[in-house]
């Protein structure tokens, strides 16, 4: 096994990270990227307290996760990871270049952001990320859960209002 | 006992979970006016916090009762205690749970144990009989 999903939430661990994949994917482990949680001991235990006790929570900085990816891919069971924004996974997917498809799970409204799908609303300046994550041949879908159907980008973003 | 008129508590949760317990509360005992509903569709984990600290400031309110243990809400609600002793939070929420809460008058820890305890005491498993019973 390996981790499963590369995934893009702004909610982190929540209901359906731990339910609505973890049941179905029979997730071990979320591996949580965000420099400020990392840092932070009480956010750190906050979304470990919010992890179900089956599951184990990593709680990395981009500079960790990088360095600990090898490590990640060889447990022998199936694991999910996250970041809150789209600059963090651009990241990671520059430092760890093994990062083929990542998933936008929910980005939401915010100002200045357009909708794209009822849980995928973006900016300009989060499309430009996403552009420059594709052009180093990462593919992108948006799927909030296993039962939707996977968006590619270019749909998602033909899909766009406002 | 003390007693508050208004809304003495937030339920928040996925989709419509709110909506739909204090409908059913109101259907059963009349009390819906005890509860302020917040779902968290739509909305990031800085939204979510700021649906919630908006409806307990806008009603005084100092408890709030979520769905899941490790959902959005009861992350958002966990921030919000941190910053505000005052607030109580108890997740897990049934219609027997809130309505043991809106028949009450109070929000302090007893009333909140009582509630829940209320709430896990409404779980009853009835197996099937296997096609032994039946008379």
């Amino acid at each position: 096994m390996a981790i499963e999903r590369f995934r893009i939430d702004d909610r982190l661990v929540h209901g359906q990270v731990v339910v609505g994949w973890g049941q179905p994917l029979s997730l071990g482990f979320i591996v949580l990227v965000d420099d400020v949680v990392a840092d932070n001991d009480w956010e750190r235990e906050l979304y470990r307290m919010g992890t179900p006790p089956e599951m184990e929570l990593f709680v990395e900085t981009v500079e960790s996760a990088a360095a600990r990816m090898a490590e990640f891919e060889l447990r022998p069971d199936a694991g999910m990871l996250l970041t809150g924004d789209i600059a963090t996974m651009d990241r990671l997917t520059a430092a760890v270049p093994a990062i083929r498809t990542i998933t936008i799970g929910g980005i939401h409204h915010r100002q200045g952001r357009s909708a794209c799908l009822s849980y995928v609303f973006l900016s300009e300046s989060e499309i430009a990320e996403l552009t420059v994550i594709a052009a180093r041949g990462v593919s992108i879908v948006a799927q909030d859960l296993p039962v939707s159907n996977e968006v590619p980008l270019d749909d998602l973003l033909r899909g766009r209002t406002g | 006992m003390s007693s508050q008129a208004g809304p003495r508590a937030v339920v928040a949760g996925h989709g419509t979970f709110a909506a739909a317990l204090m409908s059913a509360v109101a259907r059963i005992s009349g009390k819906a006016e005890v509860f302020v509903a917040v779902s968290n569709e739509g909305l990031d984990a800085r939204g979510v916090e700021e649906a919630i600290g908006k409806a307990l400031k806008q009603h005084g309110a100092s408890v709030i009762f979520t769905d899941l243990p490790a959902g959005s809400c009861t992350l958002a609600a966990r921030r919000i205690a941190r910053l505000d002793s005052s607030i109580s939070i108890v997740t897990g929420a049934t219609v027997a749970m809130v309505l043991d809460f809106a028949l009450g008058a109070g929000a302090a820890e007893p009333d909140l144990r009582r509630a829940a305890e209320s709430g896990r005491a409404a779980i009853v498993v009835y197996p099937a009989s296997g096609g032994a019973g039946g008379n």
